[in-house]
């Protein structure tokens, strides 16, 4: 295609955008644009709810703690590389080994018990 | 003497804790609900509905500025730009009432969202009573300091906390904030008298009241532990206590708060209405 | 007791009462600690799920839950805003090994925040284009307004907000996309970015003319669809050619 039919293209898709904007501008704020919805949490001064347990459960990075599986909509979602965004339950069929593959071999349950804090979740 | 009640714009009847789910019947039909009290730090943004709609209400209802995030009771520096910013907003905003908590929420720069008591001591007072008035002298005008609602004691304390707040608004210039159901709240879980609270809190500093509801709980002993949730009606002892409140100190703008579970507009309306029927009693 | 004590013991259920707290009659806090505890934790988390509602679809809400606890012990807010809290997410996801598998939630959480952004961005007037001649908006030198984000993302990220946010809406294919942030009026919305669009948004600084972000789209995507691009940002307020905020 030379220079100027390209551009003489161009200037057809700037047309044909135009042409779809002309008829459904933006329109002015109005009062009733402030009637809806809010986004993301807000500030209070009450109590948060509940009333003395969330602050005091400990997370138990042993056992099947290790691996969090979730149970929502994730397993409906195939990701680009042909794997499924699955739980890691049912990677370890193939062989995936979850987050033990990145212990050193050898570790008892014992001394794996001792690592509890989060830093042991965390990559680098 | 500085009269935090007359010198306020807020009328002295109800007003309730602004909720942006209720924007379109205040507008339309507020009922008794004479102004409005926002929370600071939802409307830091640079835009957007928030301010929008605050701009809108503006136009419409006293507005009571109330912060939840300054840390007044923290042990390290106040915050320069959290200032900053609520100086921004109570200069475009210009509200009828500004007003802040007997408390602290953040350490180093982590903030804990939540009002965390503090010991009642001289070394207390005077870092509090500084970080007052370098509020009140950087957003050029005077506020309210609000009782809190607390669970724990601190053995190191040594007055009580009316004598702290007193003397607090005394060196300070500063008004107060009397929520009643945080003194039921407190009294109740401190096993304080909250007749005698109310009697001794010095009600020419008060500038505005608060009631709300609260969850009732108990400890590992079973003594009550009541927990300041405001997530439901205000119970009739709080009511109670509140009628004492303003056959003792007079008629104050009186604020419903409800912050979690929030319900119906209508059933703010009809808690305001409770709160009117006190504030104006029938002539006989 | 410090606040620092305080403090440490509020994020961390393992550490005991701070000493010198205690009930009425004199015995040690214990539960009453623990409703403050249980104040900075709930509250938090109920923030978190406000924030970040696919999220919280992806994994379900228990796992969720546990996220958010470790997320909120080892990131309290920085900001006193709430509307804020959660940027550290995104990092947080991509080094937290219980979820690896699942690789795009930080991209989603960087798309949630970045809704929550356009949501509290300063307002601005969009460029008005209709009656222009294509010459003359070729000419023009906008910016994106305060309210436009621009995402690119290596997952199908638009396809997963949009399987969680919309009823009906289908799976999303195992694809890379883009996504675009824009805000008429007051309600941020998520749009696909067609190739190239990306590479157009990034151009328009207010001193480029839309000419030279369309070269700019067409180097980095020899094929893609200006018209649709063009319909995108002329059509979803996304552009402004004002420089400051309106207050």
């Amino acid at each position: 295609m030379s220079t100027q039919m390209k551009s003489l293209a161009l200037m057809g898709a700037v047309a044909a955008a135009l042409g779809a904007v002309s008829t459904t501008s933006v329109s002015a704020q109005e009062m009733e644009k402030c009637y809806g919805v809010s986004l993301a949490g807000e500030n209070g001064c009450a109590a948060g709810p509940g009333t003395t347990c969330a602050g005091t459960s400990t997370i138990d990075y042993q056992g099947n703690a290790w691996t969090l599986v979730p149970a929502g909509t994730c397993a409906d979602i195939e990701l680009p590389d042909g794997r499924h965004g699955e739980a890691e339950a049912s990677l370890e069929a193939d062989g995936y080994n979850g987050l033990n593959r990145d212990l050193p071999e050898g570790l008892s349950d014992d001394v794996l018990a001792g690592y509890r804090d989060l830093d042991m979740m965390m990559d680098g | 003497m500085y009269d935090f009640v007359s010198s306020s714009g807020l009328p002295k009847t109800a007003g309730i804790g602004y909720k942006p789910q209720h924007f379109a019947e205040l507008r339309t039909e507020p009922g008794p609900v004479n102004w409005l009290e926002i929370h600071a730090e939802n409307y830091m943004g640079d835009g957007g509905r928030p301010l929008a709609q605050l701009r809108a209400l503006a136009e419409q209802f006293p507005i009571s500025v109330h912060g939840v995030g300054l840390s007044i009771g923290g042990e390290g520096p106040l915050d320069k730009d959290h200032i900053a910013r609520l100086k921004h907003l109570c200069d475009w905003l210009n509200p009828a009432s500004f007003s802040e908590h007997l408390a602290w929420s953040t350490h180093d720069a982590h903030f804990l969202n939540d009002l965390l008591p503090l010991p009642y001591t001289e070394a207390a007072l005077a870092r509090v009573a500084d970080h007052i008035d370098e509020v009140q002298n950087a957003v050029g005008r005077p506020m309210l300091l609000e009782n809190p609602s607390t669970y724990l004691a601190f053995e190191e304390s040594t007055m009580d906390e009316v004598t702290f707040l007193t003397e607090i608004a005394k060196r300070t210039g500063c008004g107060l904030l009397l929520d009643v159901n945080n003194v039921f709240v407190s009294c109740t879980n401190q096993i304080w008298d909250p007749i005698d609270y109310i009697n001794k809190f010095p009600h020419h500093l008060v500038g505005e009241i608060h009631l709300g509801g609260h969850d009732e709980d108990e400890d590992e002993h079973g003594a009550p532990l009541l927990i300041d949730s405001h997530g439901r009606e205000v119970i009739d002892p709080v009511w109670v206590l509140y009628a004492h409140t303003i056959r003792t100190g007079g008629q104050k703008p009186t604020l419903i708060e409800w912050d979690n579970d929030v319900p119906e507009f209508p059933v703010l309306r009809e808690e305001a209405a409770r709160a009117d029927a006190i504030l104006t009693p029938v002539e006989a | 007791m410090s606040q620092t004590d305080f403090t440490a013991a509020i994020l961390n259920p393992d550490l005991p009462t701070p000493a010198g707290l205690k009930d009425p009659q004199g015995r040690p806090a214990g539960k009453r600690f623990d409703v403050y505890r249980n104040n900075v934790t709930s509250s938090l988390i109920a923030a978190l799920e406000t924030g970040f509602p696919v999220l919280q679809k992806l994994l379900g809400q228990d796992s969720f839950k546990t996220l958010a606890t470790l997320f909120l012990r080892a990131n309290p807010p920085t900001s006193r805003a709430l509307s804020q809290y959660g940027d550290a997410m995104p990092g947080f996801l991509e080094g937290f090994k219980p979820l690896k598998s699942l690789p795009y939630l930080a991209d989603v959480a960087r798309l949630e925040l970045a809704i929550r952004a356009s949501y509290h961005a300063a307002d601005s007037a969009p460029l008005d284009a209709a009656g222009l001649d294509p010459e003359a908006l070729m000419a023009l030198t906008p910016r994106l307004a305060p309210a436009t984000q621009v995402l690119t993302s290596r997952f199908p990220i638009f396809g997963i907000w949009q399987m969680n946010m919309q009823p009906d809406a289908p799976k999303p294919w195992p694809v890379a996309e883009d996504v675009l942030v824009t805000r008429v009026n007051f309600d941020p919305v998520p749009h696909l970015l067609p190739t190239g669009g990306a590479a157009f948004a990034q151009a328009l600084d207010g001193e480029t003319p839309i000419a030279g972000a369309i070269e700019a789209c067409m180097a980095a995507a020899p094929r893609a669809d200006i018209a649709a691009i063009l319909t995108l940002f002329l059509g979803s307020a996304a552009l402004t050619l004002s420089s400051g905020k309106v207050q």
